[in-house]
């Protein structure tokens, strides 16, 4: 307040003065008087809502010693305030972006599997025969790395718990895995086993549909054939 | 019917050049004109725009601008499944390769073609096989029907599992998304069960015997085991009962479920922040 130079001061007065009828000196008096210099309180990571002076409407004097004109109401810490915005991210229209690629994907797979259908018949055997059981028989590709494994274990084993507690096992992984990092480097435990049973599994399916001949007996299929219908 | 005034085309005939312009220039009137013009007055139609939303690039006058690339998701039907904006690296092909896309898109594609494929089928023990062997001689495009639908189906297996790895591997099952990684769980069993029920349908030596190895492991489940064999056959071996069986897991039971499943799938995946974070 202090640091407002006199003309500006005289100026401001000036208007006052003219908008209410009182006297030029009169209205500089009282600005004079209502100027309590604010404490300057305020540091660091603080703020401090002042509030307002009781109005001086006739107390002109300055204010004496010993009387606040300010209090604090509440300090704010500077991280105690809640960002309202979100964090900008890079983002881009689904259209034309995204589906533009979804749709190309969706012809592209169509074409595949159109062409490789006008090519390839779907497999029709004889007739189902309860009676003649062929030699091997397998089961869907997709179960023949379980089917492998009842070659090493028992059925119990093999059929029912190794499935079964795979299932569960990979349904719990966001409960088991406590880690918050998608970082690969950060991950290598997880990935490595994952990697690891994906892998098993891979090779026990390839062994069940193309390793095993009649009687499910090992074989390469380089010089028995293959045993392995889709 | 009151059409609102169409602002680009209405000006262009007031303007001096009332004659009709062709391509060639010569002032006449071409077949392709009359074609585009009986299009525009289509587009402009009050049923026309009663189907296509605001926004749609399908509606006259449609112009490429940041709100109409926003109105075709948010007025469209699409908006139950993407968001109007995506992470930018969530388009990039190699982040997801479309897998989960492809295997909903699969989906869709072994339904239209298993409905064909009901038309012609009878889920009776000798009928079913000489229904699936007739598709090959006496039902036009039936065998490329079939074919579709049975690479499609193993075309399916692949890409939920390829998903499913997917999705490890960018450790997109954290939170806040490990139940809908349960979900997908849920569907790739699912997805292997329908698969399962379908291979039996031809009734020939395969199907007969790849189930019979098949279900011969569920039998193994201690305890129930004999009880869960019977359920699911039957009857103690595979036989007329249990193709019954398997043709209504396959065409209504199972899809039934599979989509329940698939809707939880894909409201999570938007509820739960879109694609997961760039790595």
């Amino acid at each position: 307040m202090a640091n407002i130079p006199d003309h500006l001061l005289r100026r401001s007065a000036e208007a006052k003065a003219k908008a209410t009828g009182m006297l030029v000196e009169q209205v500089l008096a009282e600005m004079a008087g209502g100027a309590v210099p604010a404490a300057a309180a305020a540091g660091g990571a603080t703020a401090v809502a002042s509030a307002p002076a009781t109005a001086p409407a006739q107390a002109i004097p300055a204010v004496p010693e010993g009387v606040r004109t300010q209090r604090m109401l509440t300090v704010v810490k500077a991280k105690a305030i809640q960002q309202v915005k979100r964090e900008p991210t890079d983002k881009v229209n689904v259209w034309p972006h995204l589906l533009a690629i979804e749709f190309v994907a969706l012809l592209v797979v169509t074409a595949l599997l159109v062409v490789f259908s006008v090519f390839q018949n779907a497999p029709l055997l004889e007739l189902a025969n309860p009676n003649a059981q062929p030699n091997p028989s397998k089961a869907p590709w997709y179960f023949l790395g379980l089917q492998e494994l009842l070659s090493y274990f028992d059925p119990q084993v093999a059929g029912v718990l190794i499935p079964g507690l795979g299932l569960a096992a990979i349904a719990a992984i966001p409960y088991v895995d406590r880690n918050r990092s998608t970082r690969p480097s950060d991950r290598k435990f997880a990935i490595m086993m994952f990697t690891f049973f994906v892998v098993a599994a891979a090779i026990l399916t390839i062994i069940g549909s193309f390793y095993r001949g009649k009687g499910f007996t090992f074989t390469f299929p380089w010089r028995d054939g293959i045993f392995f219908d889709l | 019917m009151t059409r609102p005034p169409a602002g680009a085309e209405t000006e262009r005939t007031e303007g001096p050049a009332e004659v009709p312009t062709n391509a060639s220039g010569n002032g006449k009137t071409t077949l392709g004109d009359r074609v585009a013009k009986a299009g525009e007055r289509v587009r402009g139609s009050e049923a026309w725009e009663s189907i296509f939303r605001p926004g749609s690039p399908f509606r006259k006058g449609y112009a490429d601008s940041p709100r109409n690339r926003s109105y075709v998701i948010m007025n469209n039907v699409l908006y139950h499944l993407h968001p109007v904006k995506v992470k930018r690296h969530g388009v990039r092909l190699s982040y997801t390769l479309c897998l989960g896309g492809l295997s909903f898109f699969l989906f869709i594609l072994l339904t239209i073609t298993g409905i064909f494929l009901m038309f012609y089928y009878t889920p009776a023990v000798p009928q079913a096989y000489n229904d699936i062997a007739a598709l090959s001689t006496n039902v036009a495009f039936g065998q490329l029907v079939r074919n579709l639908h049975r690479w499609g189906a193993h075309l399916m297996v692949i890409t939920v599992f390829l998903h499913m790895t997917r999705v490890f591997y960018h450790g997109a099952y954290k939170p806040p998304r490990e139940f809908n990684w349960v979900v997908g769980v849920v569907l790739l069993f699912l997805t292997l069960l329908l698969s399962f029920t379908g291979y039996l349908l031809p009734w020939d030596q395969l199907a007969r015997w790849a189930v019979t190895v098949g279900s011969n492991m569920a039998g193994y489940t201690p305890v129930f085991g004999q009880q869960v064999s019977f359920v699911l056959l039957g009857g103690i071996q595979v036989g007329a009962p249990t193709l019954l069986r398997f043709y209504v897991l396959h065409v209504l039971a199972l899809p039934f479920l599979i989509v329940i499943f698939m809707a939880v799938h894909f409201w999570r995946v938007r509820k739960d922040g879109g694609i997961s974070g760039p790595l």
